[in-house]
């Protein structure tokens, strides 16, 4: 998938603070581009904090945050959102806009920067919600008509509607009954697949680890420690130690 | 005109174009096919002319660039060329771009969105109807919750079970009183000005620029001190009650304290309607010295009335039967906006938006509500002749 070794977002030194309280102490992350990179942590770890920072909706202390090659930090807003245009980010609970229906919803973004006529976008909407799994009609529905797992596949669609090359999912499958998780978990790795996505995915979730991540970065101490599932499980860090080797880690590794 | 800020990426502009060679049509696609391209290429697939070919063939083997959006292109102008009735003998992409294709087909793209709904006479006279019946149930539904507030408020003045959470109630009439009087207090001073003013210049012309205090006294502690206090309190506690009640709707403590065994109407609606039926009496009271104090200050600027002067005209003008007719409603409309705001919030459902539809709705309510008991005092007072 291109160039192999091509990093799509970089990470050098970042510091992250709230009222004195230090949660990322420099950290360095790299996320190459088609892969799947997961960020695990415990509670407060500060897994969405990084998430938010490289999206820029936190500013961090310092350090460099670089997406597609470019400091997000120091852009003028127009260049910013280029860069936006090309990433695509699904909130936890979806996020969707309340007062408008799932198809408005992923209007929104084709309705703001391109100049698709309704029928299309119409049409276009309807695929994206045939694409997450959706039924037809769920197209008309207002997001409090929706169950938790739809409005997560909804907030997928929206993310999806500029047809981007980066997506971050922030706990895609909190919340979500296990079988529901699992399907999610699929959906993604289908579409990271064949839309040829590289996926940010923040989670606290073991299985979704073994289905969908190609790499995981772990949170732990103020720092980050990068891995696959046979690396991390071999780690001395008891915190690691305990994520992967306590009964849930065993229970979800078959061991 | 929509603004177009911001660019989305394309390197090689996407080509479309059509011929029928040897028998068959043949689409070809090159360039990039990806989502910034799709208006035009939307435009263009939609002028295609597909000939009387029988046989049809897609050739997308020089696309550089495909996305969802353009692969979705793609599969829809192969079924719009099996609709016209032809034979689609070819369609060929990169091999690259053929697990995306095969996604896109399994999600079955053809499902188009029905026509937005259009609005005829039925669906007219079926909303007059629903938001009629709306009403009717809107109604219903606040009596019942009146009852229930009302036995609940009885009870628990007369034999409280329990303890009347007094900490909550001090803390709403703290919320609804104290920190209302800087606005209450300036709103009726500018409002006891411009009715002295207002008053002064039309009686002048009787020369009995002294009556401006009659008629100050009568309408500021009658009518304007308690209602610009209600409405102000309406708008500012009235609407923070829903809000506030709505939000643990939303964050479902309401029902956390349902199931703790909690009664919702004692511990979330008593202490607000309390507190407000306490506190609203004083501001108007308060609201009413203020609005006396305007009116003061401008017959002396205005008319040189020194202040003795206004004392003793204010003395003969208005008796205490004039301040209590303004005072009673008080407790009434404060009862109202309590009712309204607390009613509301726990109608709100499980969406931040309902929250703040209900919360206008309980501003605009309590202020109908209480303009309509004050006409209703007003006729009652004049039957009883006070």
């Amino acid at each position: 998938m291109g160039a192999a070794s091509e990093s799509v977002i970089e990470v050098r030194g970042l510091v992250n603070a709230f009222g004195g309280v230090v949660i990322h102490d420099h950290v360095d992350l790299d996320v190459m581009r088609g892969e799947v990179l997961a960020v695990v942590g415990g509670s407060g770890a500060g897994k969405s904090v990084l998430m938010r920072s490289i999206v820029g909706l936190n500013k961090p202390e310092s350090g460099s945050i670089r997406v597609f090659g470019e400091e997000t930090s120091g852009l003028e807003d127009e260049k910013l959102r280029d860069i936006e245009l090309r990433w695509g980010v699904l909130f936890q609970d979806g996020a969707l806009f309340s007062s408008m229906t799932v198809a408005e919803n992923i209007q929104v973004p084709m309705h703001r920067y391109t100049a698709m006529t309704q029928a299309l976008m119409d049409e276009l909407a309807a695929m994206k919600i045939a694409l997450v799994g959706l039924p037809e009609d769920t197209a008309r529905k207002f997001p409090s008509e929706l169950s938790g797992g739809m409005r997560k596949r909804a907030g997928l669609a929206r993310a999806l509607a500029l047809e981007p090359e980066l997506l971050f999912l922030d706990e895609p499958t909190a919340g979500l009954d296990p079988i529901s998780a699992a399907h999610f978990d699929q959906l993604v790795r289908d579409l990271q697949k064949s839309l040829n996505l590289t996926v940010f995915m923040v989670t606290h979730d073991i299985d979704t680890l073994i289905a969908t991540a190609d790499r995981i970065a772990v949170l732990v101490d103020k720092k980050i420690r990068v891995g696959t599932i046979d690396t991390l499980r071999r780690d001395k860090n008891p915190w690691i130690h305990e994520y992967f080797s306590g009964p849930r880690g065993r229970a979800a590794l078959g061991a | 005109m929509r603004n177009i800020a911001p660019k989305l990426r394309v390197d090689a502009p996407a080509t479309l174009s059509a011929e029928t060679r040897a028998g068959t049509f043949v689409v070809s696609a090159g360039g990039d096919w990806v989502v910034a391209e799709a208006p035009r290429l939307d435009r263009e697939l939609h002028a295609l002319q597909f000939g009387d070919a029988k046989d049809a063939a897609i050739d997308a083997g020089q696309i550089g660039l495909l996305d969802g959006t353009g692969a979705w292109l793609l599969l829809r102008t192969e079924e719009r060329l099996k609709q016209a009735g032809k034979r689609v003998t070819r369609f060929d992409v990169p091999a690259l771009y053929k697990p995306l294709l095969d996604t896109m087909a399994a999600a079955d793209p053809h499902v188009t969105p029905g026509p937005h709904p259009h609005r005829s006479l039925q669906d007219i006279l079926e909303r007059i109807g629903r938001s009629t019946i709306g009403v009717l149930k809107q109604g219903y539904a606040m009596l019942s919750f009146l009852g229930q507030i009302t036995v609940e408020t009885i009870e628990a003045i007369l034999a409280p079970r329990r303890e009347l959470p007094f900490k909550a109630l001090v803390h709403h009439i703290e919320s609804t009183g104290v920190t209302a009087l800087p606005i209450v207090g300036l709103l009726s001073f500018l409002l006891g000005v411009v009715i002295a003013y207002q008053g002064a210049d039309q009686l002048k012309r009787f020369s009995s620029e002294i009556l401006t205090i009659n008629l100050l006294g009568v309408s500021i502690l009658r009518e304007i001190g308690v209602l610009i206090t209600a409405i102000v309190v309406a708008g500012r506690s009235g609407s923070a009650f829903t809000a506030a009640i709505g939000t643990m709707r939303v964050n479902e403590e309401v029902d956390a304290m349902q199931t703790l065994g909690l009664n919702v109407a004692e511990v979330l609606v008593l202490p607000r309607v309390l507190g407000l039926v306490i506190s609203l009496p004083l501001l108007t009271f308060y609201a009413d010295v203020m609005a006396m104090i305007g009116g003061a200050v401008m017959c002396y600027f205005d008319l040189g009335i020194t202040f003795p002067a206004f004392m003793r005209q204010l003395e003969s003008a208005v008796t205490a039967n004039t301040l209590l007719v303004g005072l009673i409603k008080a407790p009434v409309f404060a009862f109202i906006i309590g009712l309204v705001g607390c009613f509301e919030g726990l109608r709100v459902e499980r969406s931040a938006e309902s929250v703040g539809r209900l919360t206008t709705r309980s501003v605009v309510e309590s202020i109908f509500l209480v303009i309509v008991f004050d006409a209703g005092f007003s006729i009652l007072f004049s039957v009883l002749g006070v």
